[in-house]
């Protein structure tokens, strides 16, 4: 059983999918939100063939408008998210939501509280909702929420709106895979703020104080805008990073001209207009501020769209997640064959060799290895 | 392949406002490493059914003190039907007497738990529900 369904793992090219997989790709396409959850744990669960179900579906993606929300524990993430999604659903568009929550590291186990918070979107035709366990990763996000944010895409929401874990200073996964991030915090954030100078603070493309109404609002504010101008100012403003990505490592890549705006010469293009991220206040649970906040994000979306910075920050994103698809692909394949290596009985014995050259041999098995 | 993980929705319907039950519940099938979906007081079956979609957990827990349990479960059955969730288990617990207890078992819903189950006992339960009904689903 174990060796048949690593057989079937590695065939993870673009495979032809088995009935079942054919049948959970048709129900998408036609609609069925079942067939949706049902992909979204297949990835989850990477169970056999959900890469083959990805590439199938991949052809739908890339329309819905990303937006990240992430911030420490308790700055009402949730909360915020789901009058979010209230607001762009009230003007006519549609919202998938990812939100995350931290698997136990030592159980495996995970509550998943994020529903609490949006509970008035439960049966809002038109708004889907689901939550992930973080499943050992570290990154902020789950390791497959792209592809379950994906799904949501290709399924045909407008929107995906991917919430994070409680995050500290480098959890900061969700900027590559977000067109816009909102970094959320509260007024009791504001000690803090000298050490999210690097990190959290630098992959926000806005900044939200929540629970504003406390005291202390109106100074993080102030030494968030104090700390952004510090970064304009320095030195560092003249390279075009953004969402902690250095744009510059596209150069050697062509980009199509007719979108694009990444050149080698720099001096051939009109210069990008900065966007400044703006520090908004909010009292989520009030609805207070929702509607700046979702103008500043459409703000955001054409600012992107008009520079065209949105292909770019895109095509990042793609190559960054084929990059982690491949890793993911080949320690699969390592797993394999150490599994063969090591015999079905495990290695108890004394064994020849350094770890070294061990490793070695076995590394030129990767790849090679069909798995069947 | 990841482990597969068993997911819970545990969901306290009416409109009372003891939900100290499932989250004892709700943590005790977390510890035992399921991935539990927690959505608080007040659920109608409608919510609780469109949230086991979205979420295509594998179990709906309710946990019910009302005395609605006989009008309650057999919606949320019907509902989880509607939406081609027929292959969930549906269990849960509260204040259920005997004979209630079979007929809600007589039209489909799982095992229910009285006051004084040990906290073990749910997740032992799911557990093997699991590895006979949905383990193989997957592969």
């Amino acid at each position: 059983m174990r060796r048949g369904s690593f057989a079937i793992m590695n065939e993870s090219g673009a495979g032809a999918l088995s009935p079942q997989l054919q049948r959970l790709a048709d129900g998408f396409r036609s609609g069925d939100p079942l067939a949706l959850a049902r992909c979204i744990t297949r990835v989850e669960n990477q169970a056999a063939g959900f890469e083959d179900l990805l590439h199938a579906l991949h052809d739908g993606v890339g329309r819905a408008r990303r937006t990240g929300l992430t911030g420490p524990p308790g700055a009402g993430k949730s909360t915020l998210t789901a009058v979010v999604a209230r607001q762009l659903r009230d003007r006519g568009e549609t919202v998938g939501i990812v939100a995350v929550d931290p698997s136990s590291p030592f159980t495996g186990g995970a509550l998943l509280g994020d529903r609490v918070r949006m509970d008035d979107l439960a049966t809002e035709p038109g708004i889907f909702i689901r939550s992930m366990a973080s499943r050992g990763s570290h990154g902020g996000l789950a390791t497959t929420t792209r592809e379950a944010a994906d799904l949501m895409d290709a399924f045909g929401f407008d929107h995906v709106l991917l919430e994070t874990v409680g995050v500290g200073q480098s959890e900061l996964e969700v900027a590559t895979n977000a067109d816009s991030t909102v970094v959320v915090l509260v007024p009791e954030s504001g000690d803090g703020i000298q050490a999210m100078k690097a990190g959290l603070m630098e992959v926000a493309d806005l900044f939200v104080v929540n629970k504003a109404d406390r005291p202390g609002a109106d100074r993080l504010k102030k030494e968030i805008e104090v700390v952004q101008a510090i970064r304009a100012g320095s030195p560092m403003a003249a390279a075009p990073a953004h969402h902690g990505v250095d744009l510059s490592a596209l150069s050697g890549h062509d980009l199509d001209p007719a979108r694009g705006h990444v050149a080698d010469s720099a001096d051939s293009l009109p210069s990008i207009p900065d966007w400044e991220a703006p520090v908004l206040k909010c009292v989520a649970s009030a609805g207070e501020g929702i509607s700046e906040l979702v103008d500043r994000l459409d703000a955001h979306f054409s600012w992107l769209e008009e520079t065209g910075m949105l292909g770019a920050q895109r095509q990042l994103a793609a190559l960054e997640h084929t990059r982690r698809v491949l890793e993911r692909a080949v320690q699969r394949q390592a797993a394999t064959v150490w599994k063969d290596w090591i015999g079905d009985g495990g290695r108890t014995g004394a064994f020849e060799g350094s770890p070294y050259e061990i490793a070695r041999r076995l590394a030129g098995l990767v790849g090679r290895r069909p798995g069947k | 392949m990841v482990e597969r993980k068993i997911r819970v929705l545990v969901a306290k319907p009416g409109l009372d406002g003891h939900d100290r039950g499932a989250k004892v519940i709700a943590a005790s099938l977390r510890d035992a490493g399921m991935e539990v979906i927690y959505t608080g007081l007040h659920q109608t079956p409608e919510k609780i059914a469109a949230t086991a979609l979205q979420e295509d957990v594998d179990v709906v827990a309710l946990s019910i003190l009302s005395g609605a349990h006989m009008t309650l479960f057999p919606r949320v059955l019907d509902l989880l039907r509607e939406n081609g969730m027929d292959d969930v288990l549906i269990t849960g617990g509260g204040i259920i007497p005997q004979e209630d207890v079979e007929t809600l078992q007589a039209l489909g819903i799982g095992r229910l738990f009285g006051p004084g189950t040990a906290t073990g006992d749910a997740a032992k339960y799911i557990r093997e529900w699991f590895v006979e009904n949905r383990a193989d689903a997957e592969a």
